[in-house]
């Protein structure tokens, strides 16, 4: 990584550069999906990408998720590199079908003699009192369903990167971004959601862990805001002399089992932080992962600190009582270290 | 009205549909009687057969060229192989061998087939979508090449044909939608399910043409399939069309038809599309008694080859099942 300069972007910003640099160098790359256009995507993502590549590449679509999503299936098919915008997660709902029987299974109905390459974008996540329709996270529903990747950046520089091999990825990948990551004005700000940005294309792995902080006593794996917070977590913690390490994810599909492995096998301990709902999901996953891998290195249980299983509540008290936040971390990771 | 030579075509097209679907219906069966058992013998999974619809295809399939796309249903087989799709590699997907079209990974609700740009859906309506998004792709890529989207009666009430035909008109793309009115989505009569009587007059909500052809006659729906396809390669946007058609058999094999009355399933074989038009081609000496003969023997030959093939094929390794998730 050939740091230059130090300009600054905001995750949004960010993800449009990436878009912008994949549509000049790949015609066949377009974009469509709900007030994309215009407005440059409610939280930003396509900003700026009309005005440089006009409604032929960057199409406003009615409120029709079903025909949008699936004629990005059929274009995707017949040649075209289509970027979906799906506005929240919790409308997938109304075209499940698109994305689940369809853009996710005819590769494999083909025996790999079609290629589906599809970037699905939504935003996921609560926190702002949005209620339950709005603010779900969700990435455990199509992490399991087989054929799509899954991938949840947490900064800036991830999120272009990632951004970019999603685009270049010949597979539908499903591209969640936390409202709380993207920067925007109209959100409580998240210092680190904006952060230097090379300005040449780079792509980053899908189905590579990065460790966003080393530590000794425990590992928190997780994705997206909780990255943030639990990074927040270890200052507090690395004041009381628990060094903690943080794995971020980066994308659910592919999982990055031996990072997890390896940073338990390091660590002995293991908390999973999970913005999505607690059952049957990533914190089991992930869990699960080092039971099968890791189990011998492990000095105590593993502790999960997920969304409850229940719909996102709109009042803010019973809302953020729901949500992991740094303190409800960091206690966590008290637990976990026996203190 | 088609020229000799596609009336010829169409003939035969017609003739070996309807042998390879009466042949898939008896291969269907083995070691599945006396007790009906779904998952044993040589064909697995339910089997939908279109015996009745050939027509509709053929009719569509003639004006177009394999670079097209086309999207069908769960009762897929008489459209992939009125476009083009190869015989023997249909029969070996049906039978879910490595010879497959999708190796075995799809079965006969999902045949994807790159050579033809065919691909279908086992949900109702939703293969409509993806016909906007090929069309879409072509308009995009400056290609003059057209998608075809196959659907039920029953499809037509779905959100996807609303929001298909919607998009599809908005984006003046070239689709053409073809409806299959067959009067029953599975045991339900369309009377029951449908408010209006044809779904061609909803054509007018998406302000596109919408044609009715009200027999199943293969040479009305050439004429109408034919201004539809050239509406569309021209630029001129999507049409729909529906074809009151017949399903000569059940919903799926196996099926009683017990909501169907004796007297109606006797009528249905009485007026076969694929005689009648066989007898007018003879009346009108298109076609000699001869060269009918001929035809059906020769379908013969080819349907049993591809049978054949399919038998003989081998299962894919099991192992393969785990193959083919990501590209």
């Amino acid at each position: 990584m050939a740091i230059e300069t130090k300009r600054l972007l905001t995750t949004s910003r960010a993800i449009s550069e990436g878009i912008a640099q994949e549509m000049e160098r790949d015609p066949s790359v377009f974009v469509m999906g709900e007030d994309i256009g215009t407005y440059g995507g409610i939280f930003g993502a396509t900003e700026g990408l009309l005005a440089k590549f006009g409604p032929e590449r960057v199409m406003d679509t009615p409120i029709s998720e079903t025909a949008f999503i699936g004629a990005a299936v059929g274009a995707a098919i017949s040649g075209m590199r289509p970027i979906a915008e799906l506005m929240f997660v919790d409308f997938f709902g109304v075209c499940m079908d698109q994305i689940y029987n369809h853009m996710a299974k005819i590769h494999y109905e083909s025996g790999g003699n079609v290629k589906v390459p599809i970037v699905v974008t939504t935003a996921i996540g609560g926190g702002y009192g949005d209620g339950a329709q709005h603010s779900q996270t969700l990435y455990g529903t199509f992490a399991h369903l087989p054929g799509m990747k899954v991938v949840v950046p947490s900064t800036p520089y991830d999120a272009k990167g990632l951004m970019i091999s999603a685009i270049r990825d010949d597979n539908p990948v499903v591209y969640m971004f936390h409202k709380g990551i993207m920067g925007l004005g109209w959100m409580t700000p998240n210092p680190r959601a904006t952060a230097h940005v090379p300005e040449e294309p780079y792509a980053i792995p899908i189905g590579k862990a990065d460790v966003k902080r080393e530590g000794r006593d425990l590992t928190i794996v997780t994705v997206s805001l909780m990255v943030h917070r639990a990074l927040d977590a270890a200052v507090d913690l690395a004041t009381e002399g628990i060094d903690a390490e943080v794995l971020d994810l980066r994308s659910i599909v592919p999982l990055d089992r031996e990072a997890i492995l390896a940073s338990v096998a390091k660590t002995h301990r293991l908390l999973v932080v999970d913005e999505d709902y607690r059952s049957f999901g990533m914190s089991g996953e992930v869990i699960t992962t080092v039971i099968e891998g890791a189990f011998d290195h492990l000095d105590a249980p593993p502790v999960r600190l997920a969304y409850p299983d229940v719909p996102i509540p709109y009042s803010r008290p019973l809302e953020q009582f729901c949500l992991p936040s740094s303190d409800k971390i960091a206690a966590a990771a008290r637990q976990l270290m026996g203190r | 009205m088609p020229d000799n030579k596609t009336l010829r075509d169409m003939h035969y097209q017609l003739v070996r549909i309807r042998l390879f679907e009466e042949t898939i219906q008896k291969v269907y069966f083995e070691g599945k009687t006396p007790a009906f058992d779904i998952a044993a013998g040589t064909v697995p999974g339910e089997m939908h057969l279109a015996a009745g619809q050939e027509p509709v295809a053929v009719g569509v399939a003639a004006h177009l060229r394999p670079s097209d796309a086309v999207t069908a249903t769960h009762r897929p087989h008489h459209i992939a192989l009125a476009h083009g799709m190869d015989i023997r590699k249909l029969a070996a997907e049906i039978f879910g061998k490595e010879t497959g079209l999708g190796h075995g990974k799809g079965g006969h609700m999902h045949l994807f087939d790159p050579a033809t740009n065919f691909g279908c859906s086992g949900i109702i309506a939703e293969g409509m979508p993806t016909a906007v998004g090929h069309a879409l792709a072509f308009k995009k890529q400056g290609r003059d090449d057209i998608a075809v989207s196959f659907f039920g009666e029953g499809a037509a009430n779905q959100g996807a044909f609303h929001e298909s035909l919607n998009l599809a008109a908005l984006w003046r793309l070239g689709v053409v939608f073809v409806c299959e009115d067959n009067a029953w989505a599975i045991s339900v009569p369309k009377d029951k399910a449908t408010a209006i009587a044809n779904n061609s007059d909803r054509a007018a909500a998406y302000g596109i043409p919408g044609v009715l052809v009200p027999d199943n006659d293969p040479v009305a729906i050439y004429e109408a399939a034919g201004e539809a396809v050239s509406r569309a390669r021209r630029g001129g946007g999507p049409s729909l069309i529906e074809v009151k058609t017949d399903r000569l058999f059940g919903h799926f094999e196996g099926d009683a038809q017990a909501y169907r009355t004796p007297q109606e399933l006797a009528l249905l074989q009485e007026r076969d599309a694929i005689r009648a038009f066989e007898r007018r081609l003879i009346e009108s000496a298109d076609l000699t008694a001869k060269d009918a003969q001929d035809a059906w023997e020769r379908a013969r030959t080819e349907v049993d080859d591809a049978i054949d093939f399919a038998r003989s094929s081998p299962y894919p390794e099991p192992s393969a099942a785990l193959q083919h998730v990501f590209a």
